[in-house]
Formats: C-alpha cells, structure tokens, sequence
C-alpha cells in the first residue's frame, strides 16, 4: 500500500442513520488500506431525494452545502453508488449556475464509490477478509449504469477467504427501490424486487450483498415481510469482516 | 381491472395495480420479454463495433433534428419528384382527415393495413370505422388485438400481454376455428383470413420506419410480409409518417439497419425490408402512393434542446424489454399508446405534461433503458428533467398539480438537510415514528413502505453519534 491517502468519508444519510455498522466497516476498511479517514460532522445528504423527484431548488440548497463542505479535501469517499452517482450529475443541477460549476465538477471528479476508490484508485483488492458464507451479490443500477462499477465488488469479494459468490441471473436487474418511487408506486417496487427474490430463494444464499444502502434498506425489508431468512450485508461489511 | 379504452397515463399507480392481480399476464410478459433480452443480446454479441455504431446513429439523428424543416422539405421534393403525393398534417385530426378523404375520393371501401404506432398514436382506425371504412389489421398480433377490441401493449410485439391459450379461445370464439393452442394452426388460421382481405383490398395504409430525404424513398420493416402486400397489392397505398422518421442519406440506412432489428427483435435483419420510391406508372406496385407527415406535437419537441433527443427514437421496443417496471406490470398500465420508458418521456410531450405527469415518475430511474437503446437516448435525464418541468412548470406552462403534502415534505426536508443540529434532531423524530407501530402503519410515507415490506431496524446509533460519541 502505497502513499497514505487522506479521505473524506461521506456516510450518506441513510447510510448515517440506518446502517451505521456498514459505515463504520467503510471507515475501518479504508484505514486497513492505508488511508487516513476523516469524517466531517457538518456533512448530512447529497441532495438526491429532491432531485429525483423534480424539486431542484430544494436539492440545490442542500447539494451546495455538500460542495461547500467537500471541495478542499483530497477525495470522498462514498459506501453507495446511487450517491456517487449523484454526485456526478450534480453539473446537471448547476447547469444554469456559471459560476459554481466549475467547483461542482471539481468535486464531482474526486468523489469516489468504496469499491471504485479501492480498485482503480488504491489498487487494493485484497483486504485480509474472512467470512464464510454463500454470497449473492447485487448490482446497485446508479454503481452499475452510471458509474460503471461491476468487476471491482467482485474482485474484492474474490479474496475474501471462506466467501463462495454466487452469480444469479437476475443481478443486475433493479431491486425496486428507486427512492420515492418506493413509496409512490410501493406494489410495482416491490413487484419488481420478487422476481430477484425468487431466484435467491432457489439459489439458496446465506447473504444478499450491495454496495448501497438504499437497496439493501428495500431488500431486507421485503424479505422480512416474506419470511426469506436471509441477510443482507454492504459490501463495506464483508470486508470488515475477519 | 380498467377498461382499455379508459385507461389513462395518470391512472398508473391504479392500473399497475390491477395489472399485478393478473397472474396470466405477468407471467406471459416476464418469459416475452426475458426472451427479446436474450436475444438482443446474443445478436448485439455479433456485433463488435456495437458502442460505435450507436454513437453514429446518434449523431445522425441529433444532425437531422436539428435541421429538421431543412430534411423534410427535401424528403418531400424528391418523394414528389418520384411520383408520391406528400400531405402535411399538423395534428391527427387533420391526419386521419387526409387519409379518410383519400379512401373516400377513390370509393374504396376494403382497406387493410399493416403495424404501425403513428396510426395508433392518432387514432385512425376509429376515425375511419366512423365512415363506415374501418381497416383490417394485417400484422399477426396487431390482428389479434383488433379482433379482441384491445390496444397494442408493446410497440413491436402489440399482444405480448397474450398467451397462445388465450389467441387460441379468441380465434374460437371470432372465427369459429376448432379448439387449439398450436401457434402453427392458429397462423394458418389467421393467413388464411388475411389472403382474403389482401386479394379484396383497395386501399392499403402502413407506417414508415425511415424516409430518406435524398431520395424520398421511404422503408418499411417487418417480418411477415404483410406490409409488402399492403404496400403493393391495393391500387392505392398511404403511408403515415412521424416527421422524426426522416434521415438525410441513402446509406445512413445502412447503420439504422444494423441496429433496429437486432435490438428489437434480436434479429440481424428483419425478413421484409420494403424500400418504396414513388410509383411505377403502368409497372409493378400501386398507383399512388400518398404519405402523410405527421407533426402532432413532434415539432415542438424538436426545437426544445433538452428534449429534443427524445425524437431521435428509432421504436425498435428494446427500452419496453429491459425496463423493470414495464416487464411488471405491461404496456396498458401506462394508459397511453407509447409505454415504457420510450413512452414516459413521449407521451407527456405528445399529450402535454398535466395529461402524463405520472409517467415520468414511473421510473427507478434504474439506467436499463439508456444501455439498451440503440441511439443511445439518456432517457434517465430526460426522466428527471420531465419531473423537474411538472414541479417548476416551464414558461407559458404552469406547473402540474402535484401532491400538496410532497411539496411541503420537500421544503421541510430541504431545511433539516441544511444544517447538522437540524438534521440530527429530524432523524432522531423519524426513530421516533418508526417504533410506534401505529404511525408505521397510518403515518405517510411509512405507511406507504410497510404495505408491502417491513421497515428497516436501525443499527444502534447513527454514525454521527457513535465518532460524537469518541467510539472510534
């Protein structure tokens, strides 16, 4: 592990609020990677909920106070795709605003998902993991389509010891979260979750796991409901693991 | 379940809830479907310049949008010069008035026709069953669903939501055939009918799939041979156009055939490609040829430079496929003729935003479409710049009225988002509420999430408190 890398950790406010372990694994993994990890208490959201739904200056507001609060550390450092994501279409938000785009795409390029930051920035695959368990992951959409991330997941997760990945068909298919649409149209949200669940039924998996918070939030709530005994964990928290 | 007819694109939350009840349904749509995605993708596989054949394609469209007036009154000129008679219509009144007008001039009476949106988007057949001139669906499954008195649920495959058992106790019961299932004798069934309108028909009506405007040829895909006959068989052929459909060469045709077909129906080339110039005087083919450009609506689009792209869409079907919410609940819940995420940014444009706000908001905002489509359209972007134009309303348009208690929601959460102490102290009401099994239960949105799921079991602490805390 090479230079000491000095990262913000953005938790995310449903990461902060109610994944709080995983965010803690976050931060522990970084340091075992070698990087100094801050993190700014006066951090709170993104600003995705208001965008996605249509009320920008509602997420203006608050995006800006992550620009603010974000633009002079060295790199950010996100346990979600979705909120990265977000992060980079935040030129798409200020696109009237001249003068602050430049800070907003300044951030924008330094702002990184976990597992993107450890592989391509880092080059850390290997993180001294351990747990023994039947794994199926999922590919969070935001991670996937926007960002691109899909091998580095799987190559970190390919060394933690005792961890078997199963690889299902439908993976990549949304989990049906999609922010207020979960809560707008919640049969079609869960609907479109079933048909992932059936298959990990089948495939008979210990644990189901992403890199969002979000979708694991959707996940394990349904499973609940459904009586499908198995975990969800963020990948943040396989790597913790020993 | 509603009926087609009073579906409307604001009714979705109602009408993908009716469409969830049916079992047959969601079953024939998700193993259709899973099967076009494979498809598409061993075809793609094919293909190893796929990203960059799209990118072209793209470019292609956003130069000929731009210009659009420019490649129109070329296409027209040389559709003219090749012996077409081109009509102008500014809306599908005037349209299906065109088209009505010509099939009254000429007395024809037996009119057939083969699959195509732009007619259905405007409504022909009932404007033309209203002067006693309805015509016969030709295409195998858009038959299907004029015998059934439906509308089409899918762009390219209009009775996906169908089983064989169900065609086949339609066909009983329309036509009088004996009880099968066999999808061999229910197309000899169906061939059999059809040949007779072909021989009888004296006016055939199609879509168009390109118009090049270099040399007014127009095309028309399909797999059945059905639109060749309509195209050829009746003295008389009108051709209805969308004005998005234009492309300015010849051989920019090669590129649009490389993708259409793979990625609509995973086919490297569909089995009738009919590329039609004017006429032949005393040859082959009909006598006129007449084509209707369409606008309704599709020039205002062309000239809003954030959603212009959306014209750009080649209707191959591959964004309905991909798209999770589509594969859930079908096209009918989306209550208009375009449905999918193609239909979730078209038809709030076509029809004015009040009239299908809820569909840009039908949507995880999930990407799928946006890797599928193979002009590469980023309809996530235009989703969102949808739901932004029905909060803020755009000039001259006043804003959609939305739920009032999601605005104030919006502003509250805006203000708690704005500061640490704020938001600590909404968090903390918000564990609050969740562990009052009441307010869960009654208390939006909580009660909106725990009708179908349970709510998430927070972990000890936030994060802000456990590193406030000095744990870590």
């Amino acid at each position: 592990m090479s230079t000491r890398r000095t990262v913000s950790l953005f938790a995310t406010c449903l990461g902060d609020q109610l994944r709080a372990d995983a965010v803690e694994a976050a931060a522990a993994v970084l340091e075992r990677a070698g990087c100094a990890v801050q993190f700014d208490p006066r951090q709170t959201c993104c600003g995705q909920p208001a965008f996605n739904s249509g009320y920008w200056r509602e997420a203006r507001a608050v995006a800006r106070r992550f620009v603010d609060l974000f633009e002079h550390v060295e790199a950010v450092v996100v346990p979600s795709g979705s909120c990265t994501a977000m992060v980079h279409r935040l030129p798409q938000l200020f696109a009237d605003d001249p003068d602050l785009l430049p800070r907003v795409r300044a951030v924008a390029t330094k702002t990184f998902e976990l597992s993107q930051f450890l592989v391509r920035e880092l080059g850390v695959t290997d993180l001294d993991a351990r747990l023994d368990a039947r794994v199926a992951w999922h590919d969070a959409c935001h991670g996937l389509r926007e960002l691109g991330v899909r091998g580095e997941p799987r190559a970190l997760l390919a060394h933690v010891r005792g961890l078997e990945l199963i690889e299902t068909r439908t993976c990549e298919a949304c989990c049906g979260f999609g922010g207020t649409f979960s809560i707008k149209l919640p049969e079609v949200s869960t609907a479109m979750l079933d048909h992932k669940l059936d298959e990990l039924q089948a495939a008979g998996v210990d644990v189901v796991a992403s890199l969002d918070a979000s979708c694991l939030m959707q996940i394990d709530g349904r499973m609940r409901r459904r009586g499908i005994r198995v975990r969800t964990m963020h990948l943040a928290e396989i790597l913790a693991a020993r | 379940m509603t009926p087609p007819d009073e579906a409307h694109p604001n009714a979705f939350a109602q009408q993908a809830r009716d469409a969830l009840q049916d079992e047959v349904l969601t079953g024939a749509l998700r193993r259709a479907t899973d099967l076009f995605g494979e498809r598409r993708r061993a075809a793609i596989a094919t293909v190893p310049d796929w990203q960059e054949l799209r990118e072209h394609a793209r470019k292609v469209k956003a130069h000929t949008l731009a210009q659009l007036d420019h490649y129109l009154e070329r296409f027209a000129a040389n559709a003219t010069a090749a012996g077409a008679t081109v009509h102008w219509a500014r809306d599908g009144d005037e349209a299906c008035a065109i088209v009505t007008r010509i099939a009254a001039e000429r007395s024809a009476s037996r009119l057939v026709k083969s699959k195509s949106m732009a007619t259905e988007e405007i409504g022909l057949n009932e404007a033309l069953a209203a002067r006693a001139r309805e015509p016969v669906e030709t295409d195998l499954g858009e038959w299907i669903i004029q015998l059934a008195g439906e509308t089409p649920s899918h762009i390219i495959v209009p009775a996906i939501h169908k089983t064989r058992q169900q065609i086949g106790r339609l066909f009983v019961d329309k036509l009088g055939i004996p009880p099968t299932d066999d999808p061999d004798a229910l197309a000899a069934a169906a061939r059999t009918r059809l040949r007779a309108h072909f021989a009888a028909a004296d006016l055939g009506i199609s879509g168009v799939n390109f118009g090049v405007a270099e040399t007014g040829t127009i095309l028309i895909l399909e797999n059945e041979g059905n639109a060749r006959m309509t195209t050829t068989l009746p003295k008389t052929h009108v051709a209805v156009m969308g004005i998005e459909k234009v492309i300015p060469r010849f051989d920019d045709l090669e590129v649009f055939l490389r993708l259409l077909p793979r990625s609509g129906t995973g086919q490297h080339l569909t089995t009738y490609q009919s590329l039609l110039t004017g006429t032949d005087p005393g040859g082959e083919g009909p006598d006129e040829l007449h084509i209707v450009l369409l606008d309704n609506g599709r020039a205002k689009i062309a000239v809003d430079r954030v959603m212009r792209e959306t014209l750009a869409c080649i209707r191959c079907g591959a964004c309905l496929n991909a798209c999770p919410v589509y594969q859930s609940v079908g096209g009918h819940a989306y209550g208009s003729v375009y449905p999918g995420p193609i239909g979730a940014i078209l038809t709030p444009q076509l029809q004015g935003l009040e009239q299908a706000a809820a569909l840009p908001f039908a949507s995880t905002l999930c990407g799928a479409c946006k890797d599928v489509c193979p002009v590469a359209i980023d309809i996530p972007s235009l989703l969102l710049e949808l739901r932004r134009r029905a909060v803020d309303g755009t000039p001259g348009q006043r804003p959609v009225r939305l739920r009032r208690s999601e605005r104030i929601a919006f502003g509250l959460w805006s203000w708690f988002a704005r500061g640490p102490r704020r938001f600590r102290f909404a968090a903390r009401l918000a564990r609050i509420a969740q562990r009052v099994p009441l307010l869960s239960r009654l208390l939006p949105p909580l009660s909106a999430w725990t009708r179908t799921r349970e709510l998430p079991t927070a972990e000890g602490r936030a994060f802000r408190d456990r590193r406030r805390g000095g744990n870590r």
